[in-house]
């Protein structure tokens, strides 16, 4: 059981416990859900335990209350794009109260429960010096979210994904049992859980094994490319840091032109900011981003279209030189840039938007070009697009990275034509050999979850044993045939 | 409309072939929000699945027993409450049985006619009543051509429907100043897994037409339509064939 880390800035709140941990259950309370994309809202019956005993008595509650049939699902953030974290009309458990963590510096682990975000571990480690091995493109996920989608960082294709550091994690299953999962046993429980979408039960604690940094400051590298071939050149390339990423821009007449970076953290604590005297707070804080801006509520979904972001993407990118070595940003302001922008999928309306991510195999560039012709060709507007290269796969039967090349498009959900042109890239991906991140998705159809992914029928058997009853289940889950219904 | 622009649709009798048949034609034109509200939670879960994968939005499930009378009204504010609303409701409600006339289970004869009626009757009202309140949408009702002139072999049945298709015409008339339209679904013999087993009439249609006919019918102002359409000049004559000639009749 993890102890809460009394010296750590992050600590969780203190909270009062009733005589008997575990029987007090926390109301069930109807809540509008989305997944972070916007659209596909639903209703469904929260549930938010404190602790892994709250949460084990809720799971046996929610088991025997009258909407148990819908099933049930854990939701960290709500930073999956799509409907992965919820459940229309059945029950979410929802882990954010759950938060304690502490950091074992003689092994170099941070044993973290469920609602612990990633920038909150951050904030307390960097300063100690040490670092999360993968973080994802924001700091506000939580480590049960992180393993449920084996999220992957700009470093994937050295570092691989955050499953891949996991060291054991505590599973709570159907059946209310709280088992110890390791990588590698012989039932798959642990790689099963892995990028398991929170469908083998939830994730209630898990150990990370940590790397060490110097300093809370990076050294980034610039490249502005005309191309995306020679992105991908630049991507491709072994020189640079390892934290590789390139922003293209679709809406420009150039299509394809963008900016790469590779990023690297400072190795000679000569150049490190505080890095040789006691670490200080402001590493802590150089390691994540505020808030500086809040996308109102209401803003109008008229005001981004190619016209307001040609612009903006004409200056983001000629604010960079055409190569330029050596830049300090720290971690928080080159990993998580848009986390300054607190709610910012609001910037596309009510109607919201959906992410769709890609991967294939390396030799099918051809795929790349067709997807990017493709919006263009229809008219679909892409707003962000982003693109890296991926190191090999992880051996988790549902987690997306593999070797390869993977594409991110930020697309109105507004766009005509949209459903079936992603129908389409969803052949082509399939039949390269790559696939889509269900994290992201939000329309994906079960034919295409089942040629994408071709270990899903090992993922279901290991999935059988543990929820032989399939209570497990999301709005994803549901409209992928992930989880299928039980025959009868 | 929800925010997104999908079709909100109650489907009451939400695991019947024909409620998700209509469920899948509707998605073919555009987004649509299913809420599925019937007593088995399996077979519930089931249809769901299948709506959403035909391209359905998240879909919801209620449960509620027809023949719980009681019931009806909590179920059906409670989905009305959680989609914020709908467009469309269609009732399915039905079952199958007491083919047997007088010689029938007298249990499942009073079975038929009690969920048959009252029991997708009372649904029918409450689902009015929230529909008249919202000032919008449309009501279908899965009535049959049994509800026209009930024949020997299903006077118990024919009946039952003769007695929800006056319901729902009569409430057509009375809901019709208030923005809300009530389309009365007539079909023939269906093949779908209540009619298993039961020799095929002449003139047998599927779950798929059905649904084609109706989510047609939703764009004109019929307020009854018959599947196929030819059954309504059928029933015209039929109707009003003199008891001697019709009881002679080898339907």
């Amino acid at each position: 059981m993890p102890t809460r880390d009394a010296a750590a800035p992050g600590a969780p709140r203190a909270r009062t416990r009733s005589a008997t941990p575990g029987q007090r259950i926390p109301e069930a309370s109807r809540t509008r859900l989305s997944g972070w994309g916007g659209a596909l809202g639903v209703e469904s019956l929260v549930l938010r335990p404190e602790d892994i005993e709250q949460a084990q008595a809720t799971l046996a509650a929610q088991s025997r209350s009258a909407d148990a049939v819908r099933g049930v699902i854990p939701r960290g953030m709500g930073r999956s794009y799509g409907d992965a974290a919820q459940l229309a009309g059945g029950h979410v458990i929802d882990v954010t109260g759950m938060r304690e963590f502490s950091l074992d510096g003689a092994r170099g682990t941070v044993t973290a429960q469920a609602g612990v975000t990633l920038g909150e571990l951050l904030g307390s480690l960097v300063p100690a010096g040490w670092m999360l091995p993968v973080v994802p493109g924001t700091q506000h996920v939580s480590v049960g979210g992180a393993i449920a989608s084996d999220i992957h960082g700009k470093n994937h294709s050295t570092d691989g994904s955050f499953g891949h550091h996991v060291e054991a994690l505590g599973l709570l299953t159907a059946s209310g049992e709280l088992l110890e999962l390791v990588p590698g046993a012989p039932d798959g429980l642990f790689e099963a859980t892995v990028g398991g979408m929170g469908l083998t039960g939830l994730i209630a604690w898990a150990r990370i094994a940590l790397k060490t940094v110097r300093s809370a400051m990076m050294t980034v590298d610039s490249d502005r490319v005309a191309h995306i071939d020679d992105a991908l050149a630049v991507l491709a390339s072994p020189a640079g840091g390892t934290y590789r990423v390139a922003w293209l821009d679709l809406v420009a007449s150039r299509v394809g032109r963008g900016i790469v970076t590779r990023a690297e953290h400072i190795p000679d604590p000569g150049l490190a900011v505080a890095s040789d005297g006691p670490r200080t707070v402001a590493d802590g804080e150089r390691a994540t981003v505020a808030t500086k801006f809040t996308v109102p509520a209401r803003w109008p979904a008229g005001l981004l279209r190619a016209s307001t972001i040609g612009p903006l993407n004409e200056l983001r990118y000629r604010s960079v030189p055409r190569r330029k070595r050596g830049k300090l940003e720290s971690i928080g302001t080159h990993l998580f840039p848009l986390d300054a922008l607190n709610a910012w999928p609001r910037l596309y309306g009510p109607e919201g938007f959906l992410q769709y991510q890609l991967v294939v195999p390396y030799g099918h560039e051809d795929v790349l070009h067709s997807a990017i012709g493709g919006l263009r060709r229809r008219r679909v507007p892409c707003y962000l697009c982003v693109l890296k290269d991926m190191g090999e796969a992880g051996g988790a039967p549902l987690s997306f990275p593999i070797s390869g090349w993977t594409l991110t498009l930020d697309i109105p959900w507004s766009a005509a034509g949209l459903r079936p042109l992603l129908d389409e890239f969803d052949c082509l991906v399939a039949e390269a050999g790559g696939r889509v991140y269900l994290s992201k998705d939000a329309r994906m159809r079960p034919d295409a979850l089942a040629a994408m992914y071709p270990e899903l029928d090992r993922w279901r058997a290991a999935r059988d044993r543990v929820d032989p009853e399939r209570r497990w289940r999301s709005d994803l889950a549901l409209r992928t045939g992930l989880v299928e219904s039980v025959s009868g | 409309m929800s925010a997104t622009g999908a079709k909100r649709v109650l489907l009451v009798g939400g695991s019947s072939e024909i409620a998700v048949a209509i469920g899948r034609r509707l998605a073919v034109d555009g987004a649509v929000r299913p809420y599925l509200l019937g007593r088995s939670a399996e077979q519930l879960e089931r249809a769901a699945a299948e709506l959403v994968q035909a391209g359905c939005e998240p879909a919801a499930v209620g449960i509620v027993d027809a023949a719980a009378l009681p019931s009806h009204a909590a179920a059906v504010e409670q989905a009305f409450a959680s989609a914020g609303g709908f467009d469309i409701v269609v009732i399915a409600v039905g079952m199958l049985g007491g083919q047997e006339g007088l010689d029938s289970d007298p249990d499942t004869a009073a079975e038929v006619m009690q969920v048959n009626f009252l029991g997708a009757g009372s649904l029918m009202m409450d689902c009015l009543r929230a529909l008249r309140s919202q000032g919008s949408g449309t009501l279908i009702v899965l009535s049959s051509v049994a509800a026209e002139r009930a024949r020997a072999g299903n006077a118990i049945y024919g009946a039952a429907k003769a007695g929800l298709d006056a319901l729902a015409q009569g409430l057509a008339d009375a809901t019709a100043s208030t923005g809300v339209r009530v389309l009365v679904v007539r079909p023939g013999f269906v093949t779908t897994k209540m009619t298993e087993g039961l020799p095929p009439a002449p003139m047998a249609t599927t779950a798929a037409a059905v649904a084609d006919a109706t989510v047609l019918a939703l764009d004109g102002k019929a307020h009854t339509i018959w599947v196929p359409g030819r059954l309504r000049y059928l029933f015209a004559v039929l109707r009003h064939l003199p008891r001697p000639v019709f009881r002679r009749l080898p339907l």
